[in-house]
């Protein structure tokens, strides 16, 4: 599987993807630098976390218009894979790659901790290695992870089954006696990953990059990477 | 020509740092302050003399940067 992972200035989980990606496939992935509106052919495409352009006017806005994202939006409409991971997925859904966007945390606050999803389907390039149902624990670290979209939107979300993760708490549990089970940032319906609707997009706030080494407190993110390799190899 | 645009949240999505300000206001005692809902101004000046051209690119420049509107209406206003 050859990788690009996209470099804007202010990322910064550039080099825990690649690493993540190394550990699984054994070869560095392409580095692709924001002002490429070129890059060799790869068969997955990684738009890691950070802060691209300082986050401003909207998180993922200014990167969404770079000229490599112009390449990315190509290659995506011809069934080239992308990962967009935290600052990723800002950046993919203002792309117009995923629906909805990323809204300000309700609570208003930073937040970084570990997290519990739960794997909505295996029936995925991205989610092979899981079983639907399987929880994960994976890191979060973001301020504008609280997904939104309309009601029409998020029923055809629903329906098509394009709910790739939701938060829950570690027993699996979404719905709870005190509300939404696990929700770290407001999220409607508890998402924290969802797919385009061919599948070949996923767009997600939690890190599995980091937390693919024991060293750093599990490997439960390893199985999207594993099940990458062995879907685009 | 200079230009004003406004971009606010749509109404019914939540706007958590509105209601942070609202409460801020009225513990300081501004009791009267109901609800409030925060956006963005952005001034712009512009090399375009045509009025009816400029109000046309910037409707471009919003759709395409300036709002997200999935959750964003926009306003726009040209000035001299």
């Amino acid at each position: 599987m050859k990788a690009a992972v996209l470099v804007f200035p202010g990322s910064n989980r550039e080099g825990d993807v690649a690493q993540a990606i190394e550990l699984v496939t054994g070869r560095r992935p392409l580095m692709v630098w924001h002002g490429d509106g070129d890059f060799p052919k790869v068969d997955l495409i990684v738009v890691p976390g950070g802060f691209s352009y300082g986050d401003y006017l909207r998180c993922g806005a200014m990167a969404a218009q770079s000229p490599v994202m112009t390449e990315v939006k190509r290659r995506a409409s011809q069934s080239v894979p992308v990962l967009g991971i935290c600052n990723g997925f800002q950046i993919v859904t203002e792309a117009g790659l995923l629906p909805g966007t990323l809204m300000r945390n309700s609570h208003l606050k930073f937040v970084c901790a570990d997290v519990h999803l739960k794997v909505e389907t295996s029936q995925s390039l991205f989610t092979n290695r899981y079983r639907a149902g399987q929880v994960i624990k994976v890191p979060v670290a973001h301020a504008e992870g609280n997904y939104f979209a309309d009601a029409d939107t998020m029923k055809l979300l629903e329906d098509r089954g394009q709910i790739a993760f939701r938060y829950c708490s570690p027993e699996g549990a979404i719905d709870g006696a005190r509300g939404k089970e696990g929700n770290p940032n407001g999220s409607t319906n508890n998402i924290a990953g969802v797919f385009n609707e061919t599948k070949t997009v996923l767009g997600l706030m939690p890190h599995p990059e980091n937390a693919v080494e024991p060293m750093f407190g599990g490997t439960d993110g390893k199985g999207l990477f594993e099940g990458m390799v062995e879907a685009l190899s | 020509m200079k230009a004003r645009v406004h971009v606010t949240l749509k109404n019914g999505v939540l706007d958590p740092q509105g209601k942070a300000i609202g409460h801020s206001l009225n513990r300081l005692g501004f009791a009267e302050v109901g609800d409030v809902r925060q956006g963005k101004y952005i001034e712009l000046e512009l090399a375009e003399t045509d009025k009816a051209k400029a109000k046309a690119r910037l409707e471009d420049m919003c759709k395409k940067l300036l709002a997200n509107t999935v959750i964003e209406n926009y306003s726009i206003e040209l000035v001299g």
